[in-house]
């Protein structure tokens, strides 16, 4: 299958590394990528934040880019949640009904980068290994938005060596919510260091998620406090030192 | 008579971050905050999983409290027309001043220095304690948390469990003190008994009472009120003159409605499968209850928001309340940070609108949108959706402002607008970025001071620096040759 990659604006500039892992597993499966250099940003920022007008451009910017794409794949739920959630609204919005319908046809051909693989490749054992304890912060987009469910799980369960130690209060949000943090950045270190506690103590060394800005919050304050706990994109995790033979029989 | 201001649903002492700040303060107040909202939450969770049809029940509430907000001067004219055939008297009351006048007169033509009450929000939206107290008649809550809240002298920090920000202890201390019985002992049994004791007196004396209503059905032209302790009844059925205050968005088509949400609010408010006390009354009955009884049916703001179609569903809400129990960033602060009578996610999105989003303009920013308030509500009010119409609403009025339009926040998003809209802009940035970083890159990689409003950031969060390269550099030096070169190849296989 022939997959277009949409890497968000902060993944491509603070973590370049979750798209090259999103590659690597992808590429190891089989699967031609492709990225468009013209791609910019969903504009979930910019229509989070109440800049409504503002984000119409850019959503129609990724329109462009994509519409002819077979299949998008994006490692951030959030993101994926943007387009799904408010897209249409948005374009309704400006009265631009070509746009509607380009989105309409666009969106099923959009996937988050776990649920692309267990939903739509039917793949749960990517034949990675990852001999750490790790734990999984459900983010709330890819819970509440996007259903993933167990995906991610399903996903780390098939790794080798990984220990995956269950969180408390895996529901409740890190406390980021984009310029939440920043426009409410008390109440957000509040939220953060009761997230933080639950991670340090389900003794992972490690964090994962599907998406890095929670990822990106969370390490924050796991560095600012000088703990050893580092994060990793699920998708990391997943292009680790893979057992070549396993991934022949996965091929999709 | 001394008037009060029209709209008093908000407390407009200070914006929500700062008043966040403050309560975050309070170690104590967020403790009981914390555990009364997980304990409830937690019976939520189980009475609403046990229930095979749940998701049904939500969609029907929703359903049917849109229905009737699309219909509501039908249902409106129908409720008024069944409640005055049974012998009630309606009130039309466009804002908090009218209401407060129609209920201090009707208070007053009955001679009355005191008046028991049951739980209404809608009474704490309008002020209307002050404003009886400023001309001389004594209100007496008798619902168990609003006896507290009112001697006291605090405000409800939640609208189901109003003094859910304070524990045992603290009560007990107030009761010592403001009903002078200084040997009372610290069991919920003690407290209950002093409640009681006090109580009894003013059901058995007062003969006026006001309550609000959690349904006005527009069929019968009843009222509903669902509750736990039972002082309502008490009040419902003791004095002689009833009067209701309810919002005009609170009116169901028909009796059979009620069976949703008799379902559905319990479960979701304080996790119980029933209320213990669920009571309709339908005008006056020779023999049985008041001898009159009057409804206030009140706007103060309400219609604005029906006509504003993405935010109408704002109206579904029956107060639940379990937003505010499900909600991360309420766990932190408790009611009070929200400086309205509606906190929590519901009240982000109420407040505001009430006041045009003259006041409480910060509201609907005090939510990270994690869509856990959207996840349990009865009647799938899609907050989250709303309180980004409303921050488009407040971004709009700032910008038609000098000062909101050279605010350091509408320039910062006009330019990322900018270089969102071209891929070669945004790439110029991020190569401006990693060098532009370099003063404030500490040694080990991390950037621990940011400057201006990004300083939020780093009050207790490090930044990872941008590293030197980014992805789309590394795609072009990397993969992109090759892309390329396969592309072709496999366009020769396919031709
Ligand atoms: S918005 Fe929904 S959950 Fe919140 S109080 Fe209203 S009905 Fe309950």
């Amino acid at each position: 299958m022939r997959v277009s990659l949409f890497i968000t604006c902060y993944n491509d500039a603070l973590f370049p590394e979750t798209g090259k892992a999103v590659v690597s597993v992808l590429e190891r499966l089989g699967h031609e990528i492709e990225f468009r250099p013209e791609q910019t940003c969903c504009g979930q920022m910019h229509w989070n934040t109440g800049y409504l007008r503002e984000a119409v451009p850019i959503i129609r910017h990724f329109v462009q880019v994509y519409r002819d794409a077979e299949m998008v794949v994006i490692p951030s739920s959030s993101c994926v949640s943007m387009m799904r959630d408010h897209y249409i609204k948005a374009a309704e919005m400006e009265g631009d009904a070509r746009l509607v319908t380009e989105i309409e046809s666009l969106l099923p051909r959009i996937y988050e980068f776990s649920e692309f693989l267990v939903r739509k490749l039917g793949v749960e054992d990517v034949g990675a290994a990852y001999p750490h304890k790790v734990t999984y912060h459900a983010s709330c987009h890819s819970m509440r938005s996007l259903h993933l469910g167990d995906i991610p799980i399903r996903l780390l369960k098939q790794v080798r060596g990984l220990d995956l130690q269950p969180i408390q209060n895996m529901q409740e949000c890190c406390g980021f919510g984009g310029t939440f943090s920043i426009k409410n950045a008390d109440v957000s270190s509040a939220m953060l260091a009761d997230k933080v506690r639950n991670v340090l103590n389900t003794g992972a060394e490690v964090c994962t998620a599907v998406d890095n800005s929670c990822l990106m919050h969370l390490y924050g304050s796991l560095h600012r406090q000088r703990t050893f706990v580092r994060t990793a994109h699920l998708a990391e995790i997943l292009a680790s030192g893979h057992a070549g033979a396993k991934v022949e029989e996965v091929r999709a | 008579m001394s008037e009060v201001p029209a709209q008093t649903a908000h407390w407009n002492r200070q914006d929500f971050p700062a008043a966040a700040r403050e309560m975050l303060e309070n170690s104590q107040t967020r403790k009981n905050v914390q555990h009364a909202t997980n304990v409830i939450q937690a019976k939520r969770n189980k009475v609403t999983a046990e229930m095979p049809d749940w998701e049904d029940l939500r969609e029907a509430g929703a359903q049917v409290r849109a229905h009737a907000l699309r219909h509501l001067d039908y249902y409106l004219t129908q409720f008024e027309a069944n409640c005055t055939r049974a012998g009630g008297h309606v009130h039309w009351a466009s804002d908090a001043v009218e209401a407060n006048r129609i209920i201090l007169g009707l208070v007053q033509q009955h001679q009355a220095k005191e008046v028991i009450k049951i739980k209404t929000m809608t009474s704490e939206e309008i002020g209307l304690n002050a404003h009886l107290e400023a001309n001389g008649v004594r209100p007496v809550e008798t619902d168990l948390a609003e006896l507290i809240i009112q001697l006291g002298k605090d405000r409800p920090s939640h609208f189901v469990v109003p003094a859910l920000h304070m524990n045992r202890q603290q009560v007990r201390a107030m009761f010592q003190r403001e009903m002078n019985l200084p040997d009372l002992g610290d069991r919920p049994e003690d407290l209950a008994t002093a409640a009681r004791t006090y109580l009894r007196e003013k059901f058995l004396r007062v003969k006026v009472a006001i309550s609000g209503g959690n349904f006005l059905i527009a069929d019968s032209g009843g009222i509903c009120i669902t509750e736990s302790e039972g002082n309502g009844r008490m009040c419902l059925t003791l004095p002689d003159v009833l009067i209701s205050i309810v919002g005009i968005e609170k009116v169901i088509p028909s009796f059979r409605d009620l069976e949703v949400f008799l379902q559905t609010l319990p479960r979701s408010a304080t996790g119980e499968r029933m209320n213990p006390y669920n009571s309709t009354w339908c005008g006056v009955h020779p023999g049985d209850g008041p001898k009159e009884f009057h409804v206030v049916l009140l706007d103060n703001g309400r219609s604005p928001i029906l006509a504003d179609k993405e935010a109408r569903q704002t109206l579904q809400c029956i107060r639940c309340a379990a937003c505010l129990n499900a909600c991360p960033v309420y766990h932190q602060t408790g009611g009070h940070a929200y400086e309205s009578v509606y906190a929590g996610p519901i009240g982000a999105i109420l407040t505001p609108q009430l006041h045009s989003m003259g006041e409480g303009r910060s509201l609907p920013y005090a939510s990270s949108l994690c869509g856990a308030c959207y996840q349990v509500c009865p009647v799938k009010i899609n907050i989250p959706e709303v309180l980004i119409h409303l921050r488009g609403k407040v971004v709009r009025e700032d910008q038609a402002t000098f000062a909101g339009k050279f605010s350091l926040w509408n320039i910062g998003m006009q330019a990322a607008a900018f270089l969102f809209k071209d891929a070669s802009r945004l790439a110029m940035a991020e190569r401006i970025g990693q060098i532009g970083q370099k003063p404030l890159v500490s040694k080990n990689g991390f950037i621990e001071w940011l400057p201006l409003m990004l300083n939020g950031w780093t009050q207790t969060r490090d930044l990872k620096a941008m590293p030197a390269q980014s992805f789309r550099d590394w795609w072009a030096k990397e993969k992109a040759p090759q892309a390329n070169s396969s592309q072709r190849n496999e366009m020769g296989h396919d031709g």
